[in-house]
């Protein structure tokens, strides 16, 4: 198994991986004994549900697996924590060829066409009846409001910068969106806060939301933000498959797998929740 | 350790290597490490021994001074787990091991701290200190304070919460641990806290000038350098800058990020702190060096530290009390119009505060600020302190998406660009009694190395364009130069060898955040990745390759 992370140490990323997998599934190397015709060689994260893990169990995984077969490859993972420096480690070490998740505007990769297109969800339990929908909601300034927040780096969830942008500060919980790798897929962490009621409601990115959302004890609401835009900043994202750049050939070889199986890619989504919006003008 | 002396001047002794007979320097004998990442760590020599650290994976080599050609004596190889490269911001560096009763201390990436045996190099201890899985590293060089051996974590990207902790050099048990962040009780903030500036008096401001809890995932991490003080019996370092980006979600101080501390050395209770950047905007850290001298000033000997900012002010602070006494710009600044003595605080430019969505321009000092990490070092025989630096500035204009843990972020575009005359680089001397600079030297690319002064008048130091240089402490004028095979952003040092003869030592090996377009490698066709730097440094893989290399330098 190509992995990133060789077993050493109790306290290294693996083991903990290891144990979680062992229960859930049976065995996650997606290599097969028999000689190769073609490999499809992708980086994924081995602890980031609902897109991937190391037990092939993301829906990442599933749609990985569909390309590979239809296009008789054999599927090899690189696993390795999507964090900052993923793509520079990854792709850009020439680890693997494609990276199943990336916004298709995502500067650092030759992005396929979308294959889903999905918006940050207002989270909260149905029983509090909070029906949240805009930023604009005056309740935001005295409800207790989870969001993901990231470092230093230039960056945030736009639900960050669209609660301090109005001063909604005070009143807001950070979750760190890297959370505790040792634990199972660490950014669900702010799901299982809103149906513990330590947030009153909590933005989140869609998929992440509809995954979790399903896995909790009490029913959840899921409310796409709407409008998709706050000025500059959007809420909704096209999201691709990333391939190095200069890498034409594997590129135009996904997008037609992309068009072709559209429906069964759908189907995938569907299973793992995803909560998908129209482009612009298309919904 | 790394910085020579606990004063941190990286001035040396020797002076057989001087102004009259530095122009004869003959390579004397190399290494190379194997690996390809960024060399800023500054090699160690303790009797006939040298030992290095590389990059991760973080081997220690003990390299044998007594024979021809230095034979490795022995390596310890500490196999830090994989996963600890991502969550290292900057490219995987280490920055040096420390010496001292007979072992050596030094950090792995995934934030183990190991003793060994200097002799054999046999582990002694291996304690881990911090955990990659909440995104920690470790890649800054111990210092060693009495029977303690200080440690500072990596990782403010990740919403690491920073502190700086001792372990007991026997046993490697933790003896205290202050964090940046938080309660008073946690900073080790107690009855003998005696800041100078009123505004830092008040009781848990590492809480109160914080929104509810972001205290938690606020940054402030120690990955810089640490001083001491045996008279005074305070250490002292700086902070890095506070979490989260953007800045109008932690609105307040944020206390104790990009702050100097003073710190009793045995208690670990902070003494005074001096914050360098309240509410940081701009990535401006606290953590460079801290160079203790005692200078005449006003007619009058002061116990001072003088502390180069990433926000381009020479600090020169009263190390007993924490007071101001002067900082003045040592590069071009936009984003502050100086510094207020009577508050210690940076007058900011409104209009150069960054938000999201809104375009600014000509932010100068940029992101990496007017100096980074690199040391600088402090000749008492010229009183002079030679500054390798950046000149850089940088615009934020647009939107950008990023994508980590499967979630879409968006951020300022930022890009970086030369600031005026067009070099990207300076070694400056700078006068730290007038406030300005004595000479300047231009360099292509930022001066990421560390500097070297010695009692010869030499000053020692590299450039990511491979030159090794020795230049005139009193005149900056170029008496020697080498081209090494990959870029410096090593420290120099120099050293008396078994023979009785001094050498001058770094290590090559292009990398760090300012050479990961190299090292990364990145695409330069994205000049917005590593923070905007590699739009700055599109022409670097014209200059230099990657790979490490010890080079070695005497007379003949």
């Amino acid at each position: 198994m190509s992995s990133a992370f060789p077993e050493r140490r109790a306290t290294s990323l693996l083991p903990a991986v290891t144990a979680i997998c062992a229960i859930a599934c049976a065995g996650g190397d997606a290599r097969r004994a028999a000689p190769p015709v073609r490999t499809l060689r992708v980086c994924a994260d081995p602890n980031n549900l609902p897109f991937s893990n190391q037990c092939g169990e993301g829906f990442e995984n599933r749609i990985a697996e569909l390309i590979a077969r239809d296009r008789g490859a054999v599927l090899s993972y690189t696993w390795w924590a999507q964090r900052r420096g993923f793509f520079r480690s990854t792709l850009g070490e020439g680890r693997c060829d494609v990276v199943l998740g990336v916004p298709t505007t995502f500067e650092r990769v030759l992005a396929t066409s979308r294959y889903y297109r999905s918006s940050y969800v207002f989270l909260s339990r149905r029983d509090r009846g909070l029906n949240v929908r805009s930023f604009d909601d005056p309740v935001l300034r005295t409800l207790r409001v989870g969001v993901q927040i990231v470092g230093a780096d230039y960056a945030n969830a736009p639900p960050a910068h669209a609660l301090s942008r109005r001063g909604i500060v005070a009143n807001v919980v950070g979750f760190d969106v890297y959370g505790d790798y040792a634990r199972e897929s660490p950014p669900a962490r702010i799901v299982t806060a809103v149906a513990k009621g330590d947030v009153d409601l909590a933005v989140v990115w869609g998929p992440l939301a509809g995954y979790f959302a399903r896995r909790q004890p009490v029913p959840l609401d899921i409310t796409t933000v709407a409008p998709a835009t706050d000025g500059v900043l959007p809420f909704a994202f096209d999201i691709s498959m990333g391939v190095r750049r200069g890498n034409q050939a594997l590129r135009d070889e996904l997008d037609e797998v992309i068009h072709r199986r559209r429906a069964d890619i759908d189907a995938i989504l569907d299973d793992y929740g995803v909560p998908r919006v129209g482009a612009p003008g298309e919904s | 350790m790394p910085a020579r002396n606990h004063a941190s001047t990286r001035f040396s002794e020797q002076d057989q290597i001087n102004t009259g007979s530095v122009s004869g320097l003959k390579l004397a004998w190399t290494f190379s490490t194997g690996v390809l990442k960024g060399h800023e760590a500054a090699p160690l020599v303790v009797g006939d021994t040298m030992y290095i650290v590389t990059p991760y994976p973080n081997v220690l080599y003990a390299l044998d001074l007594a024979h021809p050609g230095a034979p490795v004596r022995w390596a310890y190889k500490p196999k830090p787990a994989a996963a600890a490269q991502g969550v290292a911001c900057c490219d995987v560096v280490n920055r040096g091991a420390a010496f001292a009763a007979g072992r050596i201390f030094f950090n792995t990436l995934d934030d183990h701290t190991i003793a060994l045996d200097a002799a054999s190099g046999r582990e002694i201890w291996n304690a881990q200190v911090g955990d990659i899985n909440h995104g920690e590293s470790m890649t800054m060089a111990p210092l060693v304070v009495k029977n303690k051996v200080l440690v500072g974590n990596s990782g403010g990207e990740f919403g690491v919460r920073g502190w700086l902790t001792a372990l007991d050099a026997g046993s490697g048990r933790v003896a205290w641990r202050a964090y940046s962040t938080g309660p008073d009780a946690d900073v080790l903030i107690g009855p003998d806290f005696k800041p100078f500036y009123a505004q830092d008096r008040a009781p848990d401001l590492g809480v109160s000038s914080w929104p509810p809890d972001m205290w938690k995932i606020g940054g402030g991490t120690v990955w810089g350098w640490i001083s001491y003080d045996p008279d005074l019996n305070l250490v002292y370092y700086g902070t890095s800058n506070p979490g989260p980006w953007n800045p109008d979600q932690r609105p307040g101080d944020n206390k104790w990020t990009a702050t100097l501390f003073a710190r009793d050395a045995d208690s670990g209770q902070a003494r005074w702190a001096l914050q360098i950047s309240p509410h940081d905007l701009y990535d401006y850290d606290g953590v460079n060096e801290n160079v203790l001298a005692d200078l005449t000033i006003g007619g009058r000997t002061r116990k001072v530290l003088l502390h180069p900012d990433r926000n381009g002010y020479v600090y020169v602070v009263d190390r007993a009390t924490g007071e101001v006494l002067s900082a003045k710009p040592f590069v071009h600044v936009t984003t502050t119009t100086g510094i207020d003595l009577k508050t210690g605080r940076p007058v900011e430019v409104e209009e150069k505060r960054p938000g999201f969505g809104k375009v600014v321009h000509d932010i100068c000092p940029a992101a990496p600020g007017g100096k980074d990490w690199q040391p600088s070092a402090f000749s008492p025989r010229t009183g002079l302190l030679y500054l390798p630096h950046n000149n850089l500035c940088q615009e934020e204009e647009g939107v950008q998406a990023n994508y980590i843990e499967g979630t879409p972020f968006v951020g300022a575009n930022v890009k970086m660009y030369p600031g005026p005359g067009g070099n990207r680089g300076e070694f400056t001397a700078w006068d730290p009694v007038a406030g300005a600079a004595v000479w300047k030297i231009a360099e292509r690319f930022p001066a990421w190395s560390g500097a070297l002064a010695t009692a010869g008048d030499v000053v020692f130091y590299g450039t990511m364009d491979r030159w090794f240089k020795a230049v005139d402490a009193r005149t900056g004028v170029l008496l020697w130069q080498f081209q090494v095979g990959s870029g410096i952003v090593g420290q120099p040092i120099t050293y008396r060898g078994p023979d009785g003869k001094q050498y001058v030592a770094i290590l090559a090996g292009v990398g760090g955040w300012s050479g990961a377009v190299v090292s990364g490698p990145l695409d330069t066709r994205d000049g917005s990745s590593a923070l905007g730097f590699v739009n700055v440094m599109t022409d670097l893989p014209q200059y230099t390759n990657s790979g490490g290399m010890l080079y070695v330098f005497g007379l003949p």
